[in-house]
């Protein structure tokens, strides 16, 4: 299993790790609840390493990224960046990614760390003229996210913060290492995504722990990572996005940019925007004791309907809740339903999306 | 990580209190310690039959959903009415109000099966390896 440069940090931390995507990573150190609370309510400083980085490069940089892409790259300008997906022609969601304007010929795309090969593969295939490369050796990346998460930053580093919007992003010094920071991450807090060197990781790492234990900052495991994105109803590849399901679908379709031009996947995805989706991604709270899990059935009535792709205990909300496809014609909010939790039929309601949204 | 002297332990991470013919069981904090959070328990009813090495009840983690095997076999006498309500009661007091079921035990032999505390320290040290 491939390790991050923050191994031994993890280690040193006491976590226990788990197999993702053939990284060995940290789930947990003090325990999911407390990291995710920490998160919630002061900061949580999360190692997200093992994500993968391609940039496009070239004077074909642009056109690459704008047929590869669903999102409208031509909308960014140096220094900002966007969430997007890369489909097949059958509309099939490859991954989902940040796309970084870096410059107007070079653009850096971040993307999941099991889709690395996978993703790569297909952009070299796609890359219209473009220089493909895969810098993913190349970059540690850690994820600092929470309310205290601005400060804790600035503590350490000489980056105008307040002077960077939501998803822009800046080079600069932390602690004397270069990093690029970008006001982008996935917890549904604010925070900031650090990309830096390996080399850099553990440094950046240790000055950020300790800038951040007046705030009560905690390092945070992949654990705490799902059922924050899982309260913010922010989808994970493998789980509500595959190679089968489209954008329209999973409930993406505000990602989608008709009007850009031609991009891989459009025609699929015009005539199932004119047709309607037959299934759809629904946010659902369980009305009964139990817990859903990806890969339970959805049933209405004693028929079923659908399938969990992702489901916890939500520790914000204290509710079971669970993301999952059903028939479109169950998908309004209100709609009973049931999940089949080891032969017993629980049952459940289709709410609206997110399960939780930070007060601003 | 506690291995209180007059338990006895399954294979399977549960410990067995044992009065009389009644027998108390719960997982033991090794279990708990390995689950993480646990958010769900889900328990059998008054007057089920168990089995030795069945599952009888489940409980979930934050990450995870793992069957209770009883370590002996037996008819529900009480369960641990709190649990559902408070699963947590298992990360913080396995031993004390984390316990699960009591049973009227129908084959006391099966005892000799069970792991004393230094044995079951030992098996828990090999598995961590």
């Amino acid at each position: 299993m491939k390790r991050t440069p923050l191994y031994a940090a993890h280690q040193a931390l006491g976590a226990r790790f788990v197999d993702f995507g053939g990284w060995e990573m940290p789930v947990q150190y003090t325990g999911i609840i407390a990291e995710h609370e920490a998160v919630r309510r002061r900061a949580g400083l999360f190692d997200v390493s093992h994500m993968g980085e391609i940039e496009l490069r070239g004077p074909r940089a642009l056109a690459a990224a704008q047929a590869l892409t669903v999102n409208d790259v031509d909308r960014l300008h140096d220094g900002q960046a966007q969430y997007s997906l890369l489909c097949r022609p059958g509309g099939g969601v490859v991954d989902d990614i940040m796309v970084h304007r870096l410059s107007n010929e070079r653009f850096l795309l971040c993307v999941n760390a099991a889709n690395i090969d996978k993703d790569f593969a297909w952009i070299r295939e796609h890359r219209n003229g473009a220089e493909a490369i895969n810098r993913s050796d190349e970059f540690a990346q850690l994820a600092l996210q929470g309310p205290r998460a601005t400060e804790i930053l600035a503590a350490i580093s000489t980056l105008p913060l307040p002077q960077i919007p939501p998803f822009e992003f800046r080079d600069g010094l932390i602690a004397g290492r270069q990093a690029l920071v970008a006001h982008t991450g996935y917890t549904g807090e604010d925070g900031w995504e650090i990309y830096c060197a390996p080399d850099a990781a553990r440094p950046l790492w240790d000055a950020l722990l300790q800038a951040g234990a007046a705030f009560g900052i905690q390092p945070a495991g992949l654990g705490a990572r799902d059922t924050l994105r899982l309260e913010r109803a922010l989808p994970l590849y493998g789980h509500e996005l595959t190679d089968d399901i489209t954008p329209l679908e999973a409930g993406l379709g505000w990602v989608v940019r008709f009007k850009k031009g031609d991009f891989i996947g459009r025609d699929v995805l015009v005539r199932q925007r004119a047709a309607g989706v037959e299934r759809q991604l629904v946010g659902m709270v369980l009305t009964e004791p139990g817990i859903a899990r990806q890969g339970y059935s959805i049933v209405h009535g004693d028929d079923p309907v659908g399938r969990v792709t992702s489901g916890t205990k939500s520790p914000t909300l204290g509710k079971a809740i669970g993301l999952g496809y059903v028939a479109s014609v169950w998908k309004e909010v209100g709609t009973k339903l049931g999940i089949d939790i080891r032969g017993r039929f629980v049952g459940a309601e289709v709410v609206p999306l997110p399960f939780y949204r930070r007060q601003i | 990580m506690e291995f209180p002297e007059d338990l006895k332990y399954s294979k399977e991470h549960e410990w067995v209190l044992v009065e009389g013919t009644v027998a108390t069981i719960g997982i033991t904090d090794y279990a708990q310690d390995q689950l993480g959070d646990i958010v769900f328990v889900e328990l059998p009813t008054v007057g089920d039959k168990v089995s030795k090495e069945d599952a009888f009840g489940v409980v979930e983690s934050v990450k995870a959903v793992s069957d209770v095997y009883a370590p002996i076999s037996g008819k529900v006498l009480e369960v641990n009415d709190d649990l559902p309500e408070n699963p947590e009661m298992i990360n913080e007091d396995a031993y004390g109000d984390g316990w699960m079921i009591k049973i009227e035990m129908s084959d006391l032999d099966e005892l000799n099966d069970l792991m004393t505390a230094a044995e079951y320290e030992e098996f828990v040290a090999e598995e961590k390896e």
